[in-house]
């Protein structure tokens, strides 16, 4: 799950990192009022939890009430990549920008450890620069026994060239991101930039922080702060009945147990010149309640012009899988054609329910896609005539 | 032979009076498992019946494995007990621990394996299906219907993808020397590498299939294994060509994060090693029987 600014950076300040003063809007005239309590020079910024804000416009400087209100207008209600904007963060802005360096704990894979990232090229696409220029990237790993030790955060400092009068500064703001990455089971907290303001003080800018879903169920507090206004309306109801839903921009829904059979029946669409229009794991063990509601949110795509049901049953019973696709075709009227796999367990029980219901049914994986992909076309086809 | 698991499998089932562990209880002892004992913590004392044999429950990992001589445990536990089982398991000296269960929280998972990593003891998963050796043990959930045994061994990251091809196989009379679901989270108690090497120091095994799918390096790292290490033959697959990025794609683990994790390089650097790739996993049979 990602937190928006103003939530990450809320969280960096709760353990020492410096932020600019601000305070979240969602009207204009809110935005004037908290400009003005600032003292009027301040960054009206959209919070959407999406990367790019700049550049579609969505941060603009203000230098009065008055002006933060206009932009504030003006930015409130953009569209910034399929996000709309609800919120602006009015920050105060910072005194003159001398730097701006990146820092960020996030989690080493493959070393299996919290790692400590670090560029002197801060404010830009952080994976440009490990891209362009990798040996700008400083990184330290963090045993979590151990903490953020002092040498390693000297280390850092000397390696990005940050003045040395800024290094204690800079170990505590190190210290309190690993602390605020820890206690909230983030998998990322990133700062970008930190800058070295005119007054020769460090200061998180901008913060993008990720949490762990795995552990939402012990962090209530930041289950509460999950922005549903920006989840599509389809993905929450699918997580909150335990489906493994996303939405894509193809016209051939799919409905799968197990998340690798999910992505390559995606992928298999893919191969044989279809397009998938969306990623539905319906999980082990699925009850036919949860499948009814996975194949409901399919339907309720309007570009879907043909469904691909792929089930190989372990957990999973193919009898239930069938009863839920009933249940759904009993709810939603639908002339959406439809082709069913059904493998593994109970698969003989399944077919025979689904035995009345007007599906095609295929063998292997690829005759479902073979025959999925056909359906849509002609679906396609007889909606253009 | 085969790896991990066989006829001399004595396996202690954490967990074993919830829905999930229950149930699976009865299928890996109808498959032929040798369940030793049970362990639910309140519960000691009790027996679990199945249709042919009574199985003592016992109120800790330790008072089973003092009691039964149990040398692999499988984790049926809830994701909030979960990790605590694995540490119950390690320290009760017991070298196989198989972990089902999804939704352990990443931070804990790394406290886990460094634990882990300063004992005697092997962790497969969390978040998989277990591993089964056609003919002698299942532990975990993987069909036995499915399998049957022989010298293809099968590494995976996903579980009903691994059913798909393992059924495959079976189909086609290729058999299985052991099947491994190694899981879809970031952090691991067993990787590829782990298992590939397994593999090829089993006289048993002549060829390997391994899946992976988007997300981290692992694949990255196997197919440098493999180059250097392997003398058998590896034919892969890896699901998640057409993820869009920064989306979880039901699995923990399996997110591209930037340009980190996707499937084109993997695909790439396994082609680099020498592995084929296939493009769809009804064609990995097709590239296991057509020799090198």
């Amino acid at each position: 799950m990602n937190l928006h600014e103003y939530q990450a950076k809320r969280l960096f300040a709760e353990h020492g990192v410096p932020i600019p003063q601000g305070d979240v809007a969602s009207t204009p005239a809110e935005a004037r009022e908290i400009a003005r309590e600032l003292g009027g020079r301040v960054v009206v910024k959209a919070q959407v939890l999406t990367g790019g804000r700049g550049k579609a416009g969505g941060v603009k400087l203000a230098n009065s009430a008055d002006e933060a209100e206009a932009q504030a207008k003006q930015i409130l209600g953009m569209d910034i990549k399929g996000f709309k904007v609800r919120r602006v963060l009015i920050d105060k802005q910072a005194p003159g920008i001398d730097q701006e360096i990146y820092l960020a704990v996030l989690i080493d894979r493959g070393r299996r450890l919290p790692m400590i990232m670090a560029s002197a090229s801060g404010g830009m696409d952080i994976e440009e620069v490990a891209d362009k220029t990798p040996e700008k990237i400083i990184t330290a790993h963090i045993e979590p026994v151990l903490g953020v030790r002092g040498y390693q955060t000297t280390y850092i400092a000397s390696q990005i060239d940050l003045p040395r009068d800024l290094w204690r500064d800079f170990h505590k703001i190190v210290v309190g991101l690993y602390e605020c990455f820890k206690s909230n089971d983030a998998s990322l907290t990133e700062i970008n930039p930190l800058v070295i303001t005119g007054e020769g003080k460090l200061m998180a800018v901008d913060g993008k922080m990720t949490i762990d879903d795995n552990a939402l169920s012990r962090q209530s507090r930041l289950a509460e702060m999950r922005d549903v206004a920006e989840e599509p309306e389809a993905e929450r109801e699918a997580r909150l009945t335990g489906i493994n839903f996303i939405k894509l921009d193809g016209n051939i829904g799919c409905m799968v147990n197990g998340a690798g059979l999910a992505m390559t029946t995606m992928d298999i669409i893919k191969l044989f010149g279809g397009d998938p229009a969306n990623f539905l794991d319906i999980g082990g063990g699925a009850k036919a309640d949860q499948v009814a509601t996975g194949l409901r949110l399919i339907l309720s795509d309007p570009n879907v012009e043909a469904v691909l049901i792929n089930i190989f049953g372990g957990i999973t019973r193919g009898d239930e899988v069938a009863k839920g696709i009933l249940q759904a075709l009993n709810e939603v009227e639908t002339a959406v054609p439809m082709v069913i796999r059904l493998a593994g367990t109970n698969a003989k029980e399944g077919r025979a329910i689904l035995a009345d219901a007007s599906m095609e049914t295929a063998e292997t994986l690829s005759e479902a896609a073979r025959k999925a992909v056909a359906a849509a076309a002609g679906a396609a086809k007889a909606s253009q005539e | 032979m085969s790896i991990l698991v066989d006829k001399n499998t004595r396996l202690v089932v954490q967990g074993i009076t919830g829905r999930e562990g229950s149930f699976h209880t009865q299928q890996m002892v109808a498959f032929g498992t040798n369940v030793v004992a049970g362990v639910t913590p309140g519960k000691g004392g009790q027996w679990f019946e199945t249709d042919s044999q009574k199985i003592p429950i016992f109120d800790s990992v330790k008072y089973a494995v003092e009691a039964t001589g149990a040398n692999a445990s499988v984790i049926f536990v809830p994701a909030r007990f979960a990790v605590d089982a694995i540490y119950e398991s390690a320290d009760a000296g017991i070298p196989l621990v198989v972990c089902l269960t999804e939704y352990i929280p990443v931070l804990d998972m790394i406290a886990a394996r460094r634990y882990l990593d300063s004992k005697n003891t092997r962790l497969l998963g969390p978040n998989c299906p277990g591993l089964i050796t056609p003919g002698q043990a299942k532990v975990g959930i993987i069909p036995g219907s499915i399998v049957k045994p022989g010298r293809v061994g099968v590494v995976s990251k996903s579980g009903t993808l691994t059913y798909e091809v393992v059924y495959a196989l079976t189909e086609r009379g290729i058999g299985q020397s052991t099947c491994v679901g190694i899981g879809g989270d970031p952090i691991q108690g067993t990787d590829f590498i782990d298992v590939l090497r397994m593999f090829e120091d089993d006289p048993e095994t002549e060829q390997v299939i391994m899946i992976g799918e988007i997300g981290g390096n692992a694949e990255e790292k196997a197919a440098a294994f493999i180059a250097q290490h392997m003398s058998k033959r590896v034919t892969a697959f890896i699901a998640g060509r057409t993820a869009p990025p920064g989306r979880r794609m039901g699995h923990a683990g399996a997110i591209v994060e930037g340009k980190s994790g996707t499937a084109e390089s993997k695909i790439k650097a396994l082609n680099d090693a020498g592995v084929r790739v296939a493009d769809n996993p009804d064609n990995i049979v097709d590239l296991v029987v057509s020799g090198s």
